[in-house]
């Protein structure tokens, strides 16, 4: 039958279509978090001697693709009260967020190896304390504080009161070390 | 006009010449081209009708999940861009494309007795819009990019905060889409109505299709730009950094219901007075006499669509609006009850003194008549302010405008397809096949909606991806779910009748139903100049009311084509116009105008930058070209020339 | 299939019939609720009346002119029944002004007398939407006589309580029907309405705004009882945890302390501050769990414990992999939450 056509038609294109499903839409509630040898592979500190190191091993990239994961970040941010001492990134007791200094790194292994251990001078260790996979989706969010990430996977305003542009507005800001140099890429 | 002798005028060309001159190209890049009302009308009819289709398959998902208690079939996720999904389409892209677009665009040329409709490259290309906000809102749908906020995407929930992603900026702009389309029908529609009726058809002349359509028309240019705007705003407070709806720097969440409110009622009557426009048209020819109160329904018609907009409170009365305020949404909610009661008792009496041929369009009157009263009664207990903080937002709201939609706007649909198909295709549909399809979606549609009415009574919320055993409404689910089954049988019967008798129906001939408008007056399926000779019209019902010697219209060039402008209260006429021929224009500027409203969604450049390939084709579209600079003044005369029917 | 029939049947005679229970409209409970159910009925009986009427002058019209011939007829014209038509649709039209005024008035007299309920000294709650549970306050001036608890209200019977709205995220929406109707809880907005219930008992409610993933499963109950009852739970709720009594309970309190439970809930008496989710300081207190989705028994706290997700996808509560032993001991512990 002639109708027969163009139906197979838009069922292949609709097939095709949804191979194709959007990274940034995706949601996973429950998501089983990577090993936690990557606290074992991280190195806090940019110096070593002879060349540099293998680079500590990614997390998936669901975290930092998806928005639906960022955005829990950002709800997590504030009710983990991240904000009591790092604000909504402009720092107070602690260091600022949103600018281009990371005292610790600013890949994601590094800054999960900071919120799980804790730091000197007053950062908590979470271990323990908060789930693994939030864990990773906070460190998606706290890297967009600062750019890092794609507009449109970074969250858009907030509903609270508006004291700093929104994340996907904030420039893209290369990481200097605690030296003020860019960071060399381990 | 009246003609005290006849005048014989040269004729300026042949019917051969007619059809040269009307000709819409062939092949594939002809059908981009083609600015005709008949194929753009039934590309509306046919594209609305897959996204019914589509929007069927997700009720039927939904229902599948909510036979069960805890079923565990579709998770929240998906559950939540379903229902979505299935609201936007069933309202955005099926009820007013197919209703007020699709048989607008089709009938309201034939029915005013002209060649085409007014604007038709604009009538082309709000076609092409269309269809790109459907493909928008289900390739979203594919790319786990659903809406999932509800058709009417309430904030906080739908706005920057409470959706990551860009599930509610793909709905936005669909809205645009969508919005864009209707808004360009009803201005060809309006104007076609206004200017392009055949000579003697006074506004009291004028059938009542053409009242209601040229009602929502006005309605459609009054309602759609409030929810462009709010769909706007949404999309810059998800996009730019708005405040309009942050209660924590000075925004409003109840700004955005009264916004989308004051177009949501209105669109809930752009669906629903084209039903009871087919409702007014068959009524008179099944009951073999004119319609009884014509005057009575035509001020219903108009009165209907005016107070459309002073109810739309009603949607919020659980929000704790102050009382008085209330009420007098109440009392404006009871008050448009009365023109359509009007219209009831009208239809009742035309049938009461008249003859009844229970033909199958007939049959789905009737089937509206009994559903639509259900839906507009318990509208009546939904006025009740009171009554309505129990039931709003629960199963008994989900049945009331089921009935309400799927009597006022599903049941004449069908009514409307069983007697314009036809026409459209020229064959007749079979009859008994059409018979078992309106019992199967009769019985199907009540166990489906009517055991809702009791779910939402005892205590089940709209919009639950599931509910506990415990609640033991598990019972009532699952024979709501059994009807859908009843439903879709129901549409596949339709489904093959219409390609069995497309194929190898009866004849239908031009007048299969010896009907009184205009566009039984032509062969089956129109040729592309639609009459071989303009009609003049001698009462409310042209071909009832005509003379033996009825006059045609002679002068109007038939080399190129031309169309008949007349004066809007009269229908005198006053110049010929030529009307404009076959352009890719229209479809290449819905292709760039597309491209800028997509990449808006990601990119505030997509507005600078995306409106540049915008005005270029508008530049394309605009060119000047054809025939004759100037419209020149008429020298057409009214010939008295017998019919030819 | 067929032996299932007559139970759905009867079952269905029954769903229709029996419209009772204490989550329904037509149940109601207290003055509110029996006023909308008032006027529910008498609308009802307005519109059935109505719904006969049109249909039997349909069936009529049909009837008396009903032709079977196959050619479509001439057309016809009866002035004499098209005069007589102007006298019944005028009447007709008549009728149903009056009957539109009489819903009008009454529907309005229904709401000030709902709206009416009014007392000096109410007692007041402020119900704070979350997605997805409630969190339930009775406000007082002294902070040490300020109830904080979640998902359960308590209420005395027979007097007029008023509750405060307002909402921590999206918009949600109150709903208790054999209490009240529903009240939605905007963000931005602080709105008052008034409830009373003179039956002693139990009453769920539900949300009846779409708030996200687990709009389904965000339920409450209000618990009216005696004025003794109610100042008895109102003293116990104003109670600090109590210490552990035994080293099961002991080890319990300790596990909550050093997992992600401290991160997120309260428990007045230790050092577990957070207000992101209910307060469970009186936690054995309440009847149901998660916001009126599981009893409040010990495997259903397990299994609400160790992966919530599952039972209700997409809430804010991560799952908690604990030890078997640890996990028994926070069972043991919270229990021991009067």
């Amino acid at each position: 039958m002639r109708i027969l056509k163009p139906i197979s038609l838009a069922v292949l294109i609709t097939c095709l279509i949804a191979l194709l499903s959007c990274q940034r839409e995706e949601r996973i509630l429950r998501p089983s978090p990577p090993a936690s040898e990557i606290l074992n592979s991280v190195q806090v500190s940019g110096l070593n001697p002879g060349a540099n190191s293998v680079a500590s091993p990614p997390p998936p990239k669901y975290y930092e693709e998806s928005a639906y994961s960022v955005s829990e970040g950002q709800r997590l941010f504030n009710q983990y009260n991240c904000v009591g001492c790092h604000a909504n990134g402009g720092g107070g007791i602690g260091p600022p967020l949103m600018d281009n200094n990371w005292i610790y790194g600013s890949e994601p292994g590094n800054i999960f190896a900071t919120i799980v251990q804790g730091r000197p001078n007053g950062m908590p260790s979470f271990r323990n304390r908060i789930p693994e996979y939030q864990v990773w989706e906070i460190v998606s969010y706290v890297r967009s504080l600062s750019g890092l990430l794609p507009k449109d996977v970074a969250p858009a305003r907030s509903d609270q009161l508006y004291v700093k542009p929104p994340e996907q507005s904030m420039p893209n800001q290369t990481p200097t070390g605690i030296t003020g140099q860019p960071e060399a890429k381990q | 006009m009246a003609i005290s002798e006849p005048i014989v005028v040269p004729r300026t060309g042949t019917p051969e010449q007619l059809a040269r001159a009307w000709a819409q190209p062939p092949g594939f890049w002809g059908w981009f081209k083609n600015v005709h009302h008949t194929a753009i009308g039934v590309r509306y009819i046919v594209t609305s009708f897959i996204f019914f289709l589509l929007g069927g398959v997700l009720a039927g998902i939904m229902r599948f999940q909510l036979a069960r208690p805890e079923h565990g079939a579709v998770g929240p996720d998906l559950y939540n861009q379903v229902f979505t999904v299935h609201g936007s389409t069933m309202i955005f892209l099926f009820a007013v494309p197919m209703m007020f677009q699709g048989f607008g665009v089709y009938l309201v040329p034939l029915i005013c007795g002209t060649r085409n409709i007014a604007f038709p490259r604009l009538n082309a290309f709000s076609y092409y819009i269309y269809l790109g906000g459907g493909l928008l809102l289900w390739i979203g749908l594919l790319i786990k990019t659903g809406a999932d906020a509800g058709w009417f995407a309430y904030v906080p929930l739908s706005g920057p905060q409470f959706t990551p992603g860009k599930r509610s900026d793909f709905w936005a702009q669909m809205i645009t889409f969508t919005e864009v389309s209707a808004l360009a029908v009803a201005i060809c529609i309006a104007t076609t109505i206004l200017r392009h009726r055949a000579p003697g058809m006074t506004l009291n002349r004028m059938p009542i299709i053409l009242w209601e359509k040229l009602t929502i028309s006005i309605a459609v240019i009054f309602a759609m730009p409030a929810v462009m705007v709010v769909s706007s705003m949404l999309l810059m407070d998800r996009t730019i950094n708005t405040q309009f709806f942050n209660p924590s720097s000075g925004g409003d969440v109840l700004l955005y219901q009264h916004l989308f409110w004051f177009f949501g009622h209105p669109e809930v009557y752009i669906i629903f007075l084209p039903g009871t426009a087919v409702i007014s048209t068959l009524v008179p020819v099944f009951s073999r006499r004119h319609i009884f109160g014509y005057l009575a329904i035509v001020t219903s018609v108009v009165a209907t669509g005016f107070l459309g907009f002073s109810v739309w409170v009603h949607h919020m009365f659980a929000t704790g609006l102050p009382q008085m305020s209330e009420s007098f949404f109440t009392a404006a909610t009871l008050m448009i009850v009365i023109p359509t009661a009007v219209q009831f008792y009208c239809w009742m009496a035309t049938i009461w003194h008249g003859r009844l041929q229970l033909k199958l369009p007939m049959l789905w009157v009737f089937g509206f008549f009994f559903t639509f009263l259900i839906g507009g009664l318990t509208g009546l207990m939904l006025a009740a302010v009171p009554v309505d903080w129990q039931v709003h937002d629960t199963f008994f709201v989900v049945a009331h405008f089921h009935y309400v939609l799927i009597g006022g706007a599903l049941f004449p649909m069908f009514a409307g397809l069983y007697y314009w198909v036809p026409k459209i295709t020229g064959r007749m549909m079979n009859d008994l096949l059409g018979k078992i399809h309106f019992w199967l979606f009769f019985i199907g549609f009540n166990m489906t909606f009517f055991t809702m009415h009791f779910l939402g009574l005892r205590g089940m919320p709209r919009r639950v991806y599931t509910y506990l055993p415990e609640m033991h409404w598990g019972t009532l689910n699952l024979v709501s779910s059994i009807g859908v089954l009843f439903m879709t049988a129901g549409l596949i019967v339709f489904l093959v009748n219409f390609f069995q008798s497309k194929a190898i129906g009866e004849l239908a001939g031009p007048d299969p139903w010896r009907a009184g408008t205009l566009e039984w007056a032509t062969p089956s399926p129109p040729p592309h100049y639609n009459f071989l000779e303009l009609p003049t019209v001698n009462g409310r019902e042209a071909l009832w009311d005509a003379t033996p010697n009825q006059p045609v219209v002679a002068g109007v060039r038939e080399d190129i084509p031309e169309v008949l402008v007349t004066n809007s209260l009269d229908s005198e006429p006053q110049y010929r116009e030529e009307s404009p021929g076959p352009s890719i224009w229209p479809f290449l500027t819905a292709i760039t105008v597309s491209i800028a409203f997509v990449w808006s969604i990601f990119s505030a450049r997509g507005v600078a930058y995306g409106a540049i390939p915008v005005v270029i084709t508008l530049i394309g579209w605009l060119w000047p070209r054809g025939h004759s600079p100037t419209p020149m003044p008429v020298d057409s005369r009214l010939e008295e020339r017998r019919w030819i029917r | 299939m067929a032996s299932a029939a007559p139970q759905v049947l009867t079952s269905w005679i029954y769903a229709i019939w029996a419209l009772q229970g204490r989550h329904s409209a037509l149940h109601a409970a207290g003055p509110d609720a029996s006023n909308i159910e008032w006027l529910f009925w008498v609308i009802f009986f307005i519109i059935l009346a109505a719904f006969i009427l049109v249909i039997l002058g349909f069936a009529r019209a049909a009837a008396r002119t009903y032709t079977s011939a196959r050619e479509m007829l001439p057309i016809v014209h009866d002035k004499e029944g098209d005069r007589r038509a102007v006298w019944a649709v005028g009447s007709a039209i008549t009728v149903t002004v009056l009957a539109l005024f009489a819903v009008l008035v009454l529907s309005v007299i229904t709401g000030k007398k709902v709206e009416g309920l009014t007392s000096k000294n109410p007692v007041t709650i402020q119900v704070t939407g979350h997605q997805w549970w409630w969190e339930v306050i009775y406000p007082n001036a002294q902070a040490d006589q300020t109830v904080t608890t979640a998902n359960e209200i308590h209420v005395p019977v027979g007097k007029p309580v008023v509750i405060l709205t307002n909402s921590a995220d999206v918009i949600h929406s109150f709903w208790a029907p054999s209490v009240h109707g529903k009240r939605d809880l905007l963000p931005g907005y602080s709105s008052a309405f008034w409830i009373q219930i003179d039956q002693p008992g139990r009453y769920r409610g539900q949300c009846a705004e779409f708030c996200g993933m687990q709009h389904a499963h965000m339920g409450f109950s209000v618990i009216a009882e005696s004025d003794s009852e109610f100042a008895a739970w109102k003293a116990q709720q104003l109670k600090p945890a109590p210490e552990p009594t035994n080293a099961d309970a002991a080890r319990g309190r300790e596990v909550f302390l050093t997992h992600a439970c401290v991160m997120c809930h309260t428990i007045r008496g230790t050092d577990a501050g957070s207000r992101i989710g209910p307060d469970l300081t009186h936690l054995a207190s309440r009847q149901m769990i998660a916001a009126e989705t599981l009893p409040n028994t010990r495997g259903a706290l397990a299994g609400w414990i160790i992966d919530p997700q599952r039972i209700k996808p997409g809430n804010h509560m991560a799952p908690n992999p604990l030890q078997p032993d640890d996990l028994q001991a926070l069972l043991t512990y919270l229990q021991t939450l009067q």
